[in-house]
């Protein structure tokens, strides 16, 4: 059991980490490669060479951080299946759909069509060009849809049932699966998400040759239409944020008590909870700086719903978990016997509650014996981690109104034409670039630790879904991907760094070091 | 025959189309990359080679990527149990080959020698240890894997990792990876010119060569290898799991197909055809005859193995009869059918953009070039 244990939390650490490591590349990507259409449109439109150059500049910084999401990304293709066996087989018929499918239609799309963006300027009209830019950004973006769509299946899967002959889920619509509310909340505000992250990365390193007087028209140009993309996209993230709340309010109860820290139950309408120090052993908040009445109609949108707290969602999980235990017991019965009519009886009869059961098998192996320190004990695994979420919330929304302000401000001297007066406007631009890579971060550990204690929320728990590697293997697979991610990240943050300093122009060796801070040529 | 078992044989057969295409396409790049210090003397020269597969090798490795998602959609039990098994060996895969991305990538972006000799040999490692595991898991494959299931189907793998590179495994690696050398060399010998083509057409005809001696032995291997035959159970339209069927290991038993339906001899001879044509065609300098004689050659290679192992795919050594078939690995007929439809939309449309992509960028790649352009890799 204890071995078990271990091997569940390192699989997890290992997931996390190579996760999030490939988010930090997918944001750029799916932002950056709009931004580039958004140049060569008008370069296509009004045939000015500074807005070719600038998509070439930026299309070099593009291709620094496009290798490392394609190497993350292929490791994660094969991370279910290595690490995540049960899961994958109990979920493959439905899960591996989606994620078959954005090979198809976006890997496909956006792989063959960035080579001839990053090779082709010399072999195609400037037309074919464009489209073929346009193409790269509609995978990218594509390929965001379909993993959405995937993981909106985890946080609230729809479209599949569990079959006791098969022992998994089987996918019973597909319009169901691909039309999940979840889902197309989530794409909508990921990618946007991306669209933020680069109008900011854009911005950022155009401040910078804006300070330093270089490249100053490509500079300029690249700073307004960045500013300009990143208001309305940080518009959009804000209000699809709302709506996802709200749609993952109402079908994770649990995730919404830990992002706002609700331990009890109260009568509506409830507060909002601005600031809190939740303490998870004693289910109550150590401190808290309250908005009364303020919450039930921000996630319900009503002011008479009751939003469920930690206490009401312990109690009904343990009717549940009593109430699952007859299935588990059947289908035990139906693998040794898939004729036995009796079983199968017994199982239809309690299927709904079958997750909750496996839950409880956590702590108790023999279901017949568990005990109420048992039904206890996993009933606390359902509220998942709750002061970790509660602040990640606070940071990614922080975070956004930061953006969304600086944006505005950016945008309105920008159109004005007075940016370079307003050196402190442009110093505090590349400060911001690290600021929607962490709301990118804490964003997934709220979607994601915020679904614990499932891999499928209320059908599969997180405890039994890994592989059944040794510990020795973990820390083996989990040391190789720390060091070799980390070797990597400080080649691409050099690189980048590098090439950012360099700014647009020939390559180092063709031309030799350029004197930093001197003015460009008129031409440019 | 029923709707879903005939699913299940489509699905089957376009396993192995996705094994041909990743064999072919990425195998080819692998190939130009295990072999690039070789093709290459000077810096200009391997950047020269490595432009030529440049503005391709990302997209021709979504075959890979695609692999991997169609199992998972397709075959969910194959998914979860070959690469959590295969572990330690299918990490020694993706780690080696993630640092191909970057091998491309960064490799010509500073001057430095010294960087760009650690990439050429980051480009080696990539290309070489990458088509050995892909040879090695398909004759691990052929000689069964040590796993079992419990009675909820969690999957356990008992062997250990070393077992994995046993000689039969060892020598279906090494084949793997001078069909890639002998893909490469040909698609460098079609863009290049001068030394590097001669130097191409040398490794070209060699690596054919010894492809052909590796499939011949194992040829000779295989009957001598245990086999695996179902005795009872593993209804073709039944649902997909592993727990109600048993099956027998006789050696010599992957030879039953062949024997049962002699025309099947048609694939090894034809990798045979293909493969000696394909060196004659490298040595007249036909380079575009041999890269398709080739994947002629990878695609009945493939086919030999399947035609043998039908209807198993991953059999256990441990537990003979909870090894997985055709007939019970598969996903559901609605995943089935939805899956079909949407391979039978896209891949055509896939096809006609990666020609135009090659078409595009169509013509031979001189080392003076690479050198002038600042966007080259
Ligand atoms: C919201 C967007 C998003 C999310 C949640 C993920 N990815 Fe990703 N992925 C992308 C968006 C993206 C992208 C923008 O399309 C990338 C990033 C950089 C790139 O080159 O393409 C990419 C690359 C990428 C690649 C390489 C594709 C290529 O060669 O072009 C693979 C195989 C994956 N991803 C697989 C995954 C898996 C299995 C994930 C789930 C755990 C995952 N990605 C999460
Ligand atoms: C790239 C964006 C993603 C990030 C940053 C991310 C983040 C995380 C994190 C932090 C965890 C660990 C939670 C924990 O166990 O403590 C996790 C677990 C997991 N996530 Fe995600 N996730 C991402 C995308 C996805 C997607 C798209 C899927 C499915 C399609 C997915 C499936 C899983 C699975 C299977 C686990 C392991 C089981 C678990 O611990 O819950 N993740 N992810
Ligand atoms: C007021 C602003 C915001 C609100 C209200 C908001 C709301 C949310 C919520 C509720 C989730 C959890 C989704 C779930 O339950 O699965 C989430 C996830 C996420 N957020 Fe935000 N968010 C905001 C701003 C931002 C910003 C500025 C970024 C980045 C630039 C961002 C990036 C993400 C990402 C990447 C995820 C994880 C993926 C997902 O679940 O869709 N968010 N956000």
């Amino acid at each position: 059991m204890h071995d078990l244990q271990t091997v569940v939390d390192l699989s997890r650490w290992q997931f996390a980490a190579t996760a999030l490591y490939h988010f930090l590349f997918v944001p750029l990507t799916l932002g950056l490669s709009f931004i580039l259409a958004a140049m060569e449109t008008v370069y296509f439109t009004t045939g000015r060479e500074i807005y070719r150059e600038m998509a070439r500049f930026w299309g070099k910084l593009f291709a620094i951080n496009f290798a490392l999401g394609v190497a993350t990304g292929l490791t994660m293709e094969f991370e279910f299946g290595t690490n995540w066996s049960m899961y994958s087989r109990f979920v493959g018929d439905v899960f591996g759909a989606p994620l078959a499918i954005e090979g198809l239609m976006a890997f496909f799309m956006e792989s063959t069509f960035v080579g001839l963006m990053l090779f082709g300027w010399e072999r195609m009209s400037r037309g074919k060009h464009l489209l073929v830019t346009y193409m790269v950004a509609l995978g990218s973006n594509l390929s965001a849809l379909w993993i959405l769509i995937a993981n909106g299946f985890m946080q609230s899967p729809h479209g599949a049932v569990f079959d006791p002959h098969t022992m998994r889920m089987q996918l019973t619509s597909f319009t169901d699966l691909i039309f999940n509310a979840d889902a197309q909340a989530k794409f909508v505000h990921t990618s946007i998400a991306g669209y933020v992250t680069a109008a900011i990365f854009v911005a950022g390193v155009s401040a910078y040759y804006l300070l330093r007087n270089r490249h100053v028209e490509l500079a300029k140009r690249s700073f307004r239409m960045a500013v300009l993309f990143g208001v309305f996209a940080s518009i959009g993230v804000i209000s699809l944020g709302d709506a996802l709340g709200f749609v993952s309010g109402s079908a994770q109860p649990a995730k919404l008590v830990a992002m706002e820290a609700l331990w009890k139950t109260e009568k509506p309408p409830a507060g909002f909870n601005l600031i809190a120090i939740p303490d998870q052993a004693e289910q109550r908040n150590l401190y808290e700086l309250q908005i009364p009445k303020v919450l039930t109609p921000l996630v319900t949108h009503t002011m008479t719903e009751v939003i469920p707290g930690a206490d009401a969602i312990e109690r009904e999980a343990m009717v549940r978990m009593r109430d699952g235990i007859p299935a588990a017991l059947a289908l035990r019965r139906l693998s040794a016997d898939p004729n036995d009519a009796a079983a199968l009886a017994q199982f239809r009869a309690h299927e709904k509650d079958l997750g909750y059961a496996l839950l409880l098998q956590r702590y108790a192996p023999d279901l017949r014996k568990a005990t109420p320190a048992d039904f206890e004990r996993a009933a606390r695994d359902v509220i998942p981690n709750v002061p970790v979420i509660f602040w990640s919330f606070r940071i990614m929304v922080a975070a956004g109104f930061a953006m969304l302000a600086y944006l505005v401000l950016a945008t309105i001297y920008s159109l004005k034409d007075t940016i370079l007066d307003k050196r402190w406007l442009l110093r505090l631009a590349p400060w911001m670039i690290p600021v929607p890579f962490i709301a990118c971060e804490v964003g997934w550990l709220v979607a994601e630790l915020g679904r614990q204690p499932w891999t499928v929320y209320d059908v599969l728990p997180t405890w039994m879904s890994a592989s059944t590697h040794s510990v020795g293997y973990m820390i083996f697979s989990l040391t190789g991907f720390v060091l070799l991610y980390s070797a990597f990240i400080v080649v691409e943050m050099y690189l980048m760094v590098k090439f950012i300093r360099l700014g647009p122009g020939p390559a180092p060796d063709a031309a030799g070091p350029r004197a930093a801070g001197r003015a460009e040529p008129a031409a440019v | 025959m029923e709707l879903y078992a005939l699913l299940k044989v489509i699905w089957w057969l376009l396993l192995g189309v996705l094994l041909v295409g990743l064999a072919v396409m990425v195998g080819m790049d692998m190939g130009v990359g295990a072999a690039l210090r070789y093709l290459g003397r000077t810096d200009a020269q391997r950047r020269a080679a490595l432009n030529m597969i440049g503005p391709h090798w990302d997209g021709n490795q979504v075959w890979f990527i695609l692999g991997g998602g169609a199992i998972f959609a397709a075959w969910p039990t194959i998914y979860a149990t070959a690469f959590s098994g295969l572990y330690v060996v299918m990490l020694l895969l993706l780690w080696t080959m993630i640092l191909r991305p970057l091998g491309f990538e960064y490799r010509s972006k500073l001057p430095s020698a010294r960087w760009r000799a650690l990439w050429d040999w980051g480009l080696f490692v990539s290309g070489a240890v990458p088509m050995i595991v892909f040879g090695a898991a398909i004759g691990n494959m052929l000689e069964g894997v040590p796993f079992h299931f419990t009675w909820d189907l969690q999957s356990y793998y008992t062997g250990s990792f070393i077992d994995l590179f046993n000689p039969f495994a060892i020598l279906c690696g090494l084949m793997a990876l001078a069909l890639a050398l002998y893909q490469g060399a040909a698609m460098v010998m079609n863009r290049g010119e001068g030394e590097i083509r001669e130097r191409a057409r040398a490794l070209g005809s060699a690596a054919g060569l010894a492809a052909l001696v590796l499939f011949l032995i194992g040829g000779f291997w295989l009957p001598h290898l245990p086999g695996y035959v179902i005795r009872a159970g593993a209804a073709p339209d039944g649902p997909a799991n592993p727990l109600h069927k048993s099956v027998a290991v006789l050696t010599g038993a992957w030879m039953d197909n062949f024997h049962a339906h002699p025309l099947l001899w048609l694939l090894p001879g034809a990798v045979f055809a293909a493969v000696l044509l394909g060196v004659w065609a490298l040595r007249r300098g036909h380079s575009h005859l041999g890269w398709w004689l080739g994947a002629v050659g990878w695609a009945c290679t493939i086919g030999t193995v399947g035609a043998a192992m039908f209807p198993f795919m991953m059999p256990s050594s441990s537990d003979p009869s909870q090894s997985l078939t055709v007939w019970d690995a598969s996903s559901s007929e609605l995943t089935l059918i939805w899956m079909l439809g949407w391979t039978a939309v896209f891949v055509p449309i896939i096809l006609i953009y990666t020609s135009w992509a090659f078409w595009v960028m169509r013509g031979k790649v001189r080392p003076e070039q690479v050198e002038a352009d600042e966007h080259a890799y």
